[in-house]
């Protein structure tokens, strides 16, 4: 390994340079090998401990993180806080001073707050992976979405993707926003007016109110999951409403390029941001992206715990 | 007891004094003010304070502050509060009903006088609850507060959300020419925001308090004020819409004022970047462009007062997620440095102006008999060295709590020493 992170933990996509996120998305590649192997297991990670902290519901991203690390020979520690100390109202900081005594190399954590992860990662020495805050950054989400582009055109730069759907609430839009112009993508967004954070402009992504303009010329077309969830007051009259205008069906993909890729963070709400047909269909890379996922988490996991800045110790 | 302060330039806007001159405290009042070594002719006076090259003021007024007590003595009291305010050049301190119980009624306002009498070290002006609870539904019983000592009513920490008695409200307190004081937040456009809503917010993904939460209160209450011809007041204003309602309702003649807090012209929502849950506020703090408002609002006078809004917190409950963490900062031990550093400094107020918004302005705000060296005043003076620095260090505080974002600040602008009624209550060591 030529070069690893700089960086104790991974809070975001903004904490990364270019190079890093070069060097993890090479890293990703040489580890993507392992998945088919009849016996998938290395021992690079053996004797290390990683705990996904997971304060919110998960299937993808902990499964994903649970098997990057069980390939590897990690001991993988999950704990969802519905079983846990947490709901006898133990704070953070002492879930997080509890774990630490028992020295773990690496804690993922997700959480529903913004900055939580940062403030986990100044009351322990194990690194912290951020796999989700609030609505602010899922920096594993926006590697691995920049891993499957990359990985079909063989290049990011120059490339234009057009992020559709829940803005506001989303980190996989903020984070991929951050990574994509980063490595020399064009970013725009579209959405509902009332889905759309303010100042977008700002930061560089240019703004379309209607889908049509926004996937016209895209090389990526991602569809964000509409955030029922998250909602706390109407921000749009009804799914069926938001199918019709913002939804992507086969009629509406006739605007995109001939070889757009279709994306999608997951879980997806079928018939709503997304066509059945459109998601099953020949350009979608969803079950690509989950695949990839857990490339990328390997690399991470490596980086962190058990490549050069390890080997130091 | 006779007490000389001997030699220092004294700023006291009240009486447009701005000259090198001694002042001369005699049981409790001021009782001469006057050419250098003028007082001595008179008796020996029993302590002599040095004050050749600093500033004597009359002390400061805050409109605006939490002491806790009675309900939440772990975060502070009436005595560590009020020791705070003395350290911070504070002489009078106006109390926010939002105890528990609430101060809605006569008794609370008692037991918050009769602590004050006995265990504070500053004067304690309390201000009580517009509504019943806070509830914002029905009014409370304003003219026995009155009578009890309030010199406001608030619902402070909520806004009063219904038009109805807002309007009521406005036309009771009337009556007895005091001021009804508006935390102007629409809480339907609040919503679940912890922050202000504006690029910052869109970049770290947090739910955005919008700026027009704060004016669309702002705007209806003038209107309200306007119909009952009342005293309105805004508390800690932050946003350029809803100075720029109240300059235009002063131009109109309505009887309105406002307040800011030294935070929201010394710091701007890039401070959330950090996550840090001392950077959380309500109201928020603001993005640049706000400040700079702010700021010009203190320069052409549409800001009457800077407050605090002293907001004390335990430790464990700033060291929660942003979201979970409680609102408010402690500010009674960094408001004059802050106000010399980011207002003085920066040559957006004369230190006499920027004294005048912490002496007699507050004051004549609130209609209190204070905030002048005037002969005869009660003797609340303080001494202060407006180009000393000092590095803020939250350790040092006599507030019972920590939380304060100006924790290692470089400020300039340091409290020497307090006096209230003639009695000395705070002086800086060395």
């Amino acid at each position: 390994m030529a070069m690893g992170l700089k960086h104790k933990d991974l809070l975001g996509i903004q904490d990364l340079t270019v190079e890093e996120i070069g060097v993890i998305l090479d890293t990703a590649t040489s580890m993507q090998e392992i998945a088919s192997r009849d016996i998938k297991k290395v021992p690079t990670l053996r004797g290390k401990t990683i705990i996904n902290l997971f304060y919110e519901p998960s299937t993808r991203t902990r499964t994903s993180f649970e098997i990057a690390g069980k390939w590897m020979s990690a001991d993988v520690i999950n704990i969802s806080t519905a079983g846990s100390s947490v709901v006898k109202g133990e704070s953070l900081k002492d879930t997080g001073l509890t774990l630490q005594a028992m020295h773990p190399d690496i804690v993922v954590i997700r959480h529903p707050v913004a900055g939580a992860p940062k403030l986990l990662a100044g009351y322990i020495r194990a690194s912290v992976i951020n796999a989700g805050d609030g609505a602010h950054e899922h920096p594993t989400q926006a590697l691995l979405d920049l891993f499957t582009i990359r990985e079909k055109r063989g290049t990011l730069q120059g490339l234009k993707a057009a992020i559709v759907g829940d803005i506001v609430h989303s980190r996989v839009a903020r984070s991929n926003i951050f990574a994509m112009q980063k490595v020399g993508m064009q970013v725009r967004v579209c959405g509902p007016a009332t889905m759309l954070p303010r100042y977008l402009d700002r930061l560089g992504v240019e703004v379309f109110k209607r889908i049509e303009s926004a996937i016209a010329e895209a090389d990526v077309i991602m569809m964000l999951r509409v955030q029922l969830e998250r909602q706390g007051t109407s921000l749009f009259p009804t799914l069926r409403e938001y199918s019709k205008l913002f939804g992507l069906n086969l009629d509406r993909l006739k605007a995109a390029k001939q070889d757009v890729l279709i994306m999608h963070p997951g879980p997806i709400n079928r018939g709503v941001e997304i066509a059945p047909e459109v998601a099953d269909g020949p350009y979608s890379l969803i079950l690509n992206q989950v695949e990839n996922g857990v490339a990328i988490r390997m690399a991470l996991l490596y980086l962190l715990a058990g490549g050069p800045a390890a080997a130091n110790n | 007891m006779r007490i000389l302060i001997e030699g220092g330039r004294v700023i006291d806007p009240a009486n447009r004094v701005d000259a090198v001159l001694d002042v001369l405290i005699e049981d409790g009042r001021i009782a001469a003010v006057g050419p250098p070594r003028s007082a001595r002719d008179a008796a020996p006076p029993d302590r002599v304070l040095d004050a050749r090259g600093k500033v004597v003021c009359p002390g400061f007024v805050d409109l605006h502050v939490h002491l806790r007590e009675p309900g939440r003595e772990d975060k502070e009291t009436i005595a560590t509060g009020t020791r705070a305010a003395a350290r911070g050049g504070f002489t009078s301190v106006c109390c926010m009903p939002n105890t528990h119980p609430v101060n809605d009624n006569q008794s609370v306002t008692e037991f918050i006088l009769d602590r004050a009498k006995r265990e504070g070290s500053v004067n304690v002006f309390p201000v009580g609850a517009i509504t019943k609870g806070q509830q914002g539904e029905e009014l409370a019983e304003i003219g026995e507060l009155v009578r009890a000592g309030c010199v406001a009513i608030s619902d402070d920490g909520k806004p009063v959300m219904n038009a109805e008695v807002m309007r009521r409200a406005l036309e009771y307190a009337g009556m007895f020419g005091i001021p009804v004081v508006q935390h102007a937040e629409d809480l339907h456009l609040t919503g679940k925001g912890v922050m202000h809503e504006g690029l910052v917010s869109t970049e770290l993904g947090m739910r955005g308090i919008p700026a027009a939460s704060e004016a669309v209160i702002v705007a209806r209450d003038l209107l309200l004020a306007e119909l009952a011809g009342s005293h309105y007041h805004v508390a800690h204003i932050t946003t350029a819409e809803a100075v720029r309602l109240v300059r235009d309702a002063k131009a109109k003649g309505l009887k309105v004022t406002c307040e800011v807090c030294p935070h929201h012209f010394a710091l701007s929502d890039d401070a959330v970047r950090s996550f840090s849950t001392n950077a959380k506020m309500s109201p928020p703090l603001r993005s640049t462009r706000h400040v700079e408002a702010i700021k010009a609002a203190l320069r052409d006078g549409t800001i009457d007062a800077i407050a605090t809004d002293h907001a004390p917190h335990t430790l464990q409950e700033k060291e929660q997620e942003f979201d979970y963490a409680p609102n408010g900062i402690i500010g009674l031990e960094t408001a004059f440095g802050l106000t010399v550093t980011m207002l003085v400094e920066a040559e957006v107020l004369s230190l006499s102006q920027a004294i005048a918004r912490l002496t007699c302005e507050p004051a004549r705000v609130f209609n209190l008999p204070k905030g002048t060296l005037s002969v005869g005043a009660d003797a609340d003076v303080t001494i202060v060295d407006p180009t000393r620095e000092w590095v803020v260090d939250v350790k040092r505080f006599a507030s019972k709590s920590r939380n304060s974002p100006f924790h290692g600040w470089k400020l300039r602008g340091e409290v020497l020493a307090t006096i209230v009624g003639g009695k000395v209550v705070w002086e800086l060591e060395g």
